[in-house]
């Protein structure tokens, strides 16, 4: 099962739905890795919309998994990234000719979903007429606070940045602008004494 | 009265001080023997003579020190200071604003002349003399908020104001209690205060948006706000933390009536003309515990205070491990006498302590 249920938290932290077909003359679905289900499960009781629908999936370590499904809700452009982004210069191509009642589906990690969210908000989409569906793993891109370098797919707290090399830990506090949730030193009042990391969630 | 500025710096041999003036018109911000997360807002239509209210933008010895500061926090990280694309208007509002109080609230050390948009300003204590055009940006070496915040103690939030809601689009942070602009710039008024405990339950944010929206022009409002450092840090930001956190650390005994500064934040909030944007200004005044307990009245307080603060405020705030210290210091200050109500220091009614 694909879906999880993250608990209550602060207001900044993002919060999904599940897909639903909206009218519009145009679809953008972009979705990565498990998000695939997300889509598969929109097409089994709305296969019409895909007509006019434009597919991205990066299929990440799920390899061929979703592709063969995909492919067979028959999008009108359905595209496969090796990563996010490979696929960013296609997304915005797309953004930037989009029209009026474009409508946008993100699902997969909260990666993908932040990322893709903010291409749509700096094409003029409002984020709350964006729809999200997590999917998949729970892992986050983290900015580093002190360095500001980004570091995705982090799946414990605390955890090292891939920039600086300090230990931070894993704050809820998230920015839709930077697609990014905060990390901060988590040793800065004690230095040297770091938690044993432990999986997200666990 | 003439103010003496002092040469003092906020990083390193931290020589920051309160003069006796200083001291006295701390703007202590306990007004009985608790604390609790309150909306307190009240109008900001000046104050008594000589205290930090009387002005619409405060200015103080440390004014010219202050700025010297932002100018390396500025050059040190860049990031500080943003404005998103469409807050370029805001930014000549509140370069308005700042110009005209000033010049009008201290006429002997700031000076405007406006000839239609040929605007002449006169900054005596940081010797600036600038000549340019309103509301173009070619003619200013920054952009106009960044021009004039660099020249205007405290930090400066810019919130825009569309579908009911405030949004943090702008902005000038170096003195900040531990949050970054460069992280929360874009977000609105409930996601940039997520990270506070208790008051979201409390329905306070709720309320003090539905008071910020409806501020009008010309009937700014003010609140206090305070937290606790160690040592007078001005930059107690984010990004500095993995500098600045290990100085909690440093606490002693000994040193801690010198070291440990409350930190008290004068925010005020003013509706500009053309953008109909907000301005926050928060304005951070230090003052070392050694020399708060000088006033009898805010030494008794503050340590009713400190004692009986719920643990996630305390926590929040970031001195839960040097509480029991910070008590043991200020209980030598509590003889347990009555305080009087209100924050004023009562210096001719409130009794000398008593042990």
């Amino acid at each position: 099962m694909s879906r999880f249920t993250f608990p209550d938290s602060i207001a900044s932290r993002p919060v999904y739905g599940t897909l639903e077909p909206k009218q519009g003359k145009a679809h953008l679905m972009i979705a990565d890795a498990e998000g695939a289900e997300a889509l598969l499960d929109l097409g089994m009781h709305n296969p019409d919309i895909f007509k006019n629908s434009h597919v991205i999936f990066i299929p990440k370590d799920t390899g061929q998994t979703y592709i063969g499904s995909l492919a067979d809700l028959d999008p009108e452009q359905f595209y496969v990234g090796p990563s996010y982004d490979a696929s960013v210069p296609r997304i915005r191509r797309v953004l930037s000719g989009a029209h009026m009642g474009l409508q946008v589906y993100l699902a997969g990690t909260e990666g993908l979903i932040g990322q893709a969210q903010n291409e749509a908000m700096q094409a003029g989409i409002p984020h709350t007429a964006i729809q999200s569906e997590h999917r998949g793993s729970v892992a986050r891109r983290m900015q580093c606070v002190h360095c500001k370098g980004i570091t995705e797919d982090v799946t414990t707290d605390p955890f090292v940045c891939s920039h600086c090399g300090l230990n931070l830990f894993v704050r809820d506090h998230y920015s839709r602008r930077l697609a990014a949730f905060q990390g901060v030193r988590v040793d800065a009042e004690d230095p040297g004494n770091i938690p044993v990391p432990v999986e997200l969630y666990s | 009265m003439t103010i003496q500025f002092n040469k003092e710096s906020f990083r390193g041999d931290y020589t920051f001080h309160n003069s006796d003036w200083a001291i006295q018109r701390f703007p202590f911000p306990f007004h009985e023997d608790s604390y609790m997360y309150s909306v307190n807002m009240e109008q900001h239509r000046g104050g008594p003579e000589g205290s930090v209210y009387e002005k619409r933008f405060d200015v103080d010895e440390h004014y010219v020190s202050e700025m010297h500061d932002r100018a390396l926090v500025l050059a040190e990280d860049p990031l500080r200071c943003q404005s998103l694309p469409h807050m370029t208007l805001a930014g000549w509002d509140l370069l308005e604003l700042i110009m005209v109080a000033k010049s009008e609230d201290y006429p002997e050390l700031f000076e405007l002349h406006r000839n239609g948009d040929t605007w002449r300003w006169v900054n005596k204590p940081m010797e600036i003399d600038d000549t340019f055009t309103f509301l173009d940006e070619t003619t200013l070496p920054y952009g106009p908020m960044e021009y004039i915040t660099r020249q205007a103690q405290g930090d400066w939030c810019v919130l825009d104001q569309r579908d009911d809601m405030l949004w943090m689009d702008a902005g000038m942070v170096t003195t900040q209690a531990d949050w970054s602009l460069d992280f929360d710039i874009g977000m609105n008024f409930f996601e940039w205060h997520a990270p506070v405990p208790l008051a979201h339950e409390m329905g306070i944010f709720k309320r003090a948006l539905k008071f910020l929206l409806n501020i009008q022009q010309g009937a700014p409002a003010r609140r206090l706000n305070w937290t606790m450092t160690v040592n007078p840090l001005l930059d107690t930001s984010p990004e500095n933390y993995h500098k600045w956190g290990v100085q909690k650390t440093t606490l002693t005994p000994k040193n801690i009536g010198a070291k440990q500064h409350l930190r008290v934040e004068l925010q005020t909030f003013f509706r500009l003309p053309r953008s109909n944007a907000l301005v926050f200004p928060i304005r951070c005044y230090l003052i070392a515990f050694q020399d708060l307990v000088t006033i009898p009245k805010w030494g008794r307080r503050l340590h009713r205070v400190i004692r009986d603060l719920p643990d996630e405020l305390a926590t929040y705030k970031g001195f839960i491990a040097n509480r029991p210290m910070m008590l043991d210091y200020l209980s030598r200050y509590d003889d347990g006498l009555a305080t009087s109500p209100g924050v004023w220091p009562d210096l001719e009614i409130e009794p000398e302590l008593q042990k």
